[in-house]
């Protein structure tokens, strides 16, 4: 370090709040951190709020949380009414396990669907690989929305998929796809796969080939290489595909509106009804409070998880 | 001459690995081209070359992980040019490495043990043996991450050599290490490789690991053997130029044959404007044009005015102090220069030969050749 470079350094430091400033790191982690607060925890906090509350027909249609009962004494009221609906009211523990149902299952196949396409793009010849992931990423060019209703066209009585059908001669009547809950798989699947591919082609990529070539030295035959090395090496961006359709699908809402026609009970769509069409508030903000826990537990349990893994290593 | 396509003692035994006329080229490139090479049971054989020389690829091609484009290979009598890795009976131990990051040290060992479905019993065994073999008993509960390279690289080893390969090819093995534990580690090799008699077939860029571990090397420059000989023979007679000067270092000195007597050779140099009498026992045409190897430490200073063959005169213009040596380059009257080592056997000579010193160096006939290529 030169001289000049000291003395300003020296100078800075004497200078009001220079411990912090000169800390330049505390700038790196406070930016996300206050991002977080700002647009993640105010906001649930506030969720969580009127969660606490009961349901009126007012502007906003909620009690405020601290209010004048009788004769002007300010109380404190919490309502922990909307929760215990929630458990008592089969409509909602089902809509629950079956959006648990749909998002695990839509996230096993997109997963079967997405590897072997991650897998084979990073096996591409390098001039392929770019070509091959931009296709892949080119549908979110069009809006997502607009996607998913161009699915309707294709699944529909007399849409592109039973026409082609039935003028090949191979069905007499129209398959029904449309509103049911092939129809949303469909949809999810194909709006999801992208997220897939592209943690796991990022796993696959770094993948060291010496590695393959090591087991296949050792006897290992070219299936057992993938059971062995390659799979338990992409464990990480199976997780994270996993975590990137599965926490979205158990709050989404357009897909099995659009395709999954009125019948189709997911979680997201009651959230939706009893906000806009019931105008119930409270309820509405305990269904998103009670899910977002249930989607925090497995994220917190894999990292408690990977957490022991590195300690045991260490320890050793 | 003795025959140098085999190792001194082994006479009578048959290769274990036969090259034969095998050529690798990707695209129009010949990455190796047209060798044969026969490698016998219990060798250290070493492929020496700089990068690019097509030792590695030749390598990868006995491991199975490349298919040669004409020619074939043999493993103990076997024709496995065709074999994909998992099928032939050697193993290799990679540049890098390769552990598997994901599994321990033991497992790692135990991985081909494991694809042979040998019982568990036997294999904990094996393993405890090979961890004991390279010392390294104390992780064997470790991930490779929590390792130092010196440790992986005694993992590597120890896992390429748990099924008892009766070959083990080796990728650079000392590559990754530093200076002290490289060198090391050559003697401890080679002491695995007595133990177990397995043949070694190592692949280097270094020159003095390669002549301090080997029995045999093949010097490979443009995908083409140079010449394969015993380290000291390679070092004492090299072939060509080459070869003399990728090993050590060497001077050569051009000139042409004017007589030839028995087993002695004269050959007239402008560069040291003088005869030059070398040993050398192949017939030659006088007026042949040939060059003449000397060893830098095989020159000796005389006193001034001393006369005959193989004497030259000159002003010292360099001198590098290594230590143990010392290197003065000579400046002949032609201009050529000449290098001479000094063993420093006093710590501070009373009168050290200095910068513009006039020398007479002279060596014997027994202590050059001739490269005629």
């Amino acid at each position: 370090m030169s001289g000049g470079q000291m003395s300003a350094l020296k100078l800075a430091q004497r200078l009001p709040g220079a411990a912090f400033l000169s800390n330049g790191r505390h700038w790196i982690i406070g930016l996300p951190w206050l991002w977080l607060t700002l647009f993640f925890l105010l906001p649930f906090l506030f969720v969580l709020k009127i969660s606490l509350s009961e349901a009126v027909l007012a502007q906003p249609p909620y009690l405020p949380f601290i209010r004048e009962i009788e004769d002007g004494a300010m109380t404190l009221v919490v309502n922990f009414g909307n929760y215990m609906l929630l458990f008592e009211d089969p409509l909602y523990r089902t809509a629950l396990l079956n959006s648990v149902e749909i998002a695990a299952i839509s996230t096993l196949l997109a997963l079967i669907i997405g590897y072997p396409m991650a897998y084979a793009i990073a096996r591409a010849p390098q001039a392929w690989r770019l070509p091959l992931l931009m296709l892949i990423i080119l549908p979110f060019w069009t809006s997502f929305l607009i996607r998913v209703y161009a699915w309707i066209g294709i699944l529909k009585n007399n849409g592109l998929i039973n026409n082609t059908l039935m003028s090949l001669g191979l069905i007499d009547q129209p398959l029904e796809i449309l509103y049911t809950p092939t129809a949303i798989y469909i949809g999810i699947i194909y709006s999801y796969l992208p997220f897939v591919i592209l943690p796991l082609y990022a796993t696959l990529i770094r993948l060291d080939d010496s590695l393959l070539e090591a087991a296949a030295d050792l006897g290992c035959r070219p299936w057992k290489q993938f059971l062995t090395i390659t799979l338990p090496l992409s464990m990480p961006g199976i997780i994270a595909a996993a975590m990137l359709v599965f926490i979205p699908v158990m709050g989404e809402f357009v897909i099995p509106d659009l395709l999954g026609g009125p019948n189709a009970l997911m979680i997201g769509k009651l959230m939706w009804t009893e906000f806009f069409n019931n105008k119930d508030w409270p309820l509405a903000s305990a269904l998103a409070a009670v899910l977002l826990v249930l989607l925090i537990i497995p994220f917190v349990l894999w990292r408690h998880y990977e957490q022991r893994q590195e300690q045991q290593g260490e320890a050793r | 001459m003795t025959d140098v396509s085999k190792p001194a003692n082994a006479e009578h035994a048959q290769p274990i690995v036969r090259i034969e006329q095998v050529t690798k080229t990707f695209g129009n490139v010949y990455a190796v081209d047209d060798v044969s090479l026969n490698i016998y049971p219990g060798e250290f054989f070493s492929l020496l070359g700089s990068s690019g020389c097509g030792k590695s690829t030749l390598l990868r091609m006995l491991a199975g992980f490349e298919t040669p484009t004409h020619g074939r290979i043999y493993l103990d009598g076997q024709d496995v040019t065709d074999l994909p890795p998992y099928e032939r009976p050697l193993n290799i131990m990679l540049q890098s490495y390769a552990l598997f990051p994901h599994m321990t040290v033991e497992d790692n060992i135990a991985f081909g043990l494991k694809m042979e479905k040998m019982p568990k019993a036997e294999r904990d065994e094996r393993v405890r043996e090979m961890l004991a073999l390279v010392q390294i008993e104390k992780f064997a509960k470790r991930k490779p991450h929590q390792l130092s390279g010196g440790q992986r690289q005694r993992v590597a080893l120890a896992r390429s050599l748990a099924k008892h390969p009766k070959i083990l090819l080796l990728d650079e093995p000392l590559g990754a290490l530093d200076k002290k534990l490289r060198e090391q580690t050559q003697f401890e090799l080679v002491n695995i490789q007595e133990r177990l008699g397995i043949t070694f077939i190592v692949v280097t860029h270094d020159q003095e690991e390669a002549m301090t571990m080997s029995s045999r090397i093949a010097l490979m420059r443009d995908g083409r053997i140079e010449q394969v000989d015993a380290p000291r023979r390679l070092y004492e007679y090299p072939e060509s130029r080459f070869a003399a000067e990728f090993i050590g270092s060497i001077n050569l000195i051009d000139g042409h044959v004017v007589k030839q007597e028995d087993d002695q050779v004269w050959v007239q140099s402008e560069q040291i404007d003088g005869l030059l009498q070398v040993r050398h026992s192949q017939p030659l045409v006088n007026d042949m044009a040939v060059t003449v190897a000397v060893r830098p430490e095989k020159i000796q200073v005389v006193p001034a005015l001393s006369q005959g063959s193989n004497t030259v005169q000159g002003v010292i213009k360099e001198i590098a102090y290594l230590g143990d040596v010392s290197i003065y380059h000579v400046e002949l009257p032609s201009g050529k220069r000449v290098m001479f080592t000094q063993s420093n056997i006093q710590a501070l000579a009373e009168q050290p030969m200095t910068w513009n010193d006039s020398v007479t160096l002279t060596w014997q006939p027994n202590a050059c050749g001739i490269l005629v290529k």
